[in-house]
């Protein structure tokens, strides 16, 4: 009994070095936040492909796309590097789910527009989201002299619409990828053997080497009997290269065109023989509306 | 005897209830403001939270790195992607005490000018840092604010040459925290 106050005075001892040493913020109740899962490629396309990636709201992204001409073209034409195809685009984000591009390309001087809406976004914490899935839909015209102007042509045998719904996931830091199941629509086929419309699948993946470059690949795999039999799948590889406000993707492709309906229907390149183009995507960004910020 | 063990433990706890009290805020605002020749950032986090023990004068703060705004969404991408790699480094963190904190009288209506010390985390270097502040009590409100500048490089922040005359080397903090009574519960 003698020793009880010594005892107590003991404890409480102990008890206050504990508060002592305690974590103060320990105190609070951990709030828990939804963090949306971001940058999961570098920019808004994979290579051909739209990547899961949209520009963010109110920022205008300049796309100078460039491929040359085939590998196996020889030494006469410099390994492809004589001819050139070129798309010049911009995409601008009118929220960060919502972006609308325009674009003109060489490649049968076909202007196109698109419009990409991301109804879902990855995202951890207190809402979990475990994949990101955005809808595209786009409009290609060719304005190339009519081949044959003295039968009757009809403007609408110009359009191509293609529609694609892009999901995948940032599994970490270092690996995203993507499916992109894609219908393009032909208004005007060349024979009555291929299908107005054209169903196909593409794939298409990042891995990051360092903060500042990926390693890009992407593959379109279009289902049989859709196509005339000298047109091939796709194949891209190439690495994405981030400085500041650019982001430049230097890469190899089988695709002349960069536009949807040309990738996926009226690939020719043939990897195997050298029917490869050498590339790249320019991308520069101009924020045209500021984040408002307290 | 026992009665005066009971005493003991019985002024021990009230006097522990009544002079530890403690403050807490959810929102503090931190910002940060660089300026580099060819560009001025500054960035913004509403969401800092930081718990203030009036009794020992310690102090903590925890601030979500994801949580800064900046005017530019690439500059907050790489921000979090390029330098502060937030995904691996989630928090930055403050643990310190005000020096000297009886000089401060939670209990009184004032302003009270005081040096912090303590250890900051920055995407996973911890250094010590020390740091004039202001506390103005007003009844049940605290509020302390604090400006001062860190060096980048001491936290292993590396800004690649063809930026820099984009990001400053040192940037310059400043922190508004509003703090209010912890009870238990909040």
């Amino acid at each position: 009994m003698k020793y009880l106050p010594f005892l107590l005075l003991l404890i409480l001892q102990t008890r206050f070095s504990a508060a002592q040493d305690e974590d103060l913020l320990s105190l609070l109740e951990e709030e828990e936040t939804t963090e949306l899962v971001t940058a999961s490629f570098k920019t808004t396309r994979v290579v051909n492909l739209h990547s899961l990636e949209n520009v963010a709201g109110g920022v205008l992204d300049v796309k100078i796309s460039h491929r040359f001409g085939m590998l196996n073209r020889g030494p006469y034409e410099l390994f492809g590097l004589d001819i050139a195809t070129i798309r010049i685009g911009a995409d601008y984000g009118i929220s960060d789910r919502l972006m609308i591009g325009l674009g003109r390309s060489s490649f049968e001087k076909t202007y196109d527009g698109f419009l990409k809406y991301k109804f879902l976004r990855q995202s951890t914490g207190k809402e979990t989201m475990p994949i990101s899935a955005a809808f595209f839909a786009s409009t290609a015209i060719t304005t190339l002299k009519w081949q044959e102007p003295d039968r009757e042509n009809f403007f609408t045998s110009r359009l191509f619409y293609s529609f694609q719904l892009i999901m995948g996931r940032k599994f970490n830091e270092t690996f995203s990828l993507q499916l992109s199941p894609t219908l393009v629509h032909r208004n005007l086929i060349a024979t009555s053997a291929e299908k107005n419309d054209v169903m196909a699948l593409g794939v298409g993946g990042r891995i990051k080497l360092s903060k500042r470059v990926t390693l890009n690949a992407e593959y379109i795999y279009v289902a049989p009997d859709q196509l005339a039999p000298e047109f091939r799948n796709s194949f891209s590889i190439g690495f994405d290269i981030e400085t500041g406000g650019h982001v430049f993707q230097l890469h190899f492709s089988n695709s002349t065109s960069m536009i949807e309906k040309g990738f996926v229907a009226e690939t020719v390149g043939n990897w195997g023989d050298g029917g490869i183009h050498f590339g790249f995507n320019i991308s520069r960004v101009f924020t045209v509306v500021k984040s408002k910020i307290e | 005897m026992r009665v005066f063990s009971l005493l003991i433990l019985l002024s021990l706890m009230v006097g522990s209830s009544v002079s530890a009290q403690k403050y807490f805020t959810r929102n503090g605002k931190i910002s940060f403001y660089s300026d580099a020749p060819i560009e001025k950032i500054e960035a913004h986090n509403i969401q800092s939270t930081s718990v203030l023990d009036a009794a020992t004068g310690r102090m903590e703060f925890a601030v979500l790195i994801k949580a800064f705004q900046f005017e530019k969404a690439l500059m907050q991408e790489h921000f979090n992607e390029n330098y502060m790699e937030s995904s691996q480094f989630p928090k930055a963190t403050f643990k310190g005490e005000i020096k000297d904190p009886a000089q401060v009288d939670f209990e009184k209506d004032g302003e009270y000018q005081v040096i912090v010390t303590g250890d900051m985390t920055i995407h996973g270097v911890t250094k010590p840092i020390e740091a004039p502040g202001l506390i103005k009590v007003e009844g049940e409100k605290i509020t302390a604010t604090s400006e001062f500048e860190l060096i980048v490089a001491d936290y292993e922040i590396k800004i690649p040459a063809v930026v820099r005359d984009n990001i400053a080397k040192t940037v310059k903090v400043s922190v508004e925290l509003n703090y209010q009574p912890l009870k238990k519960g909040s």
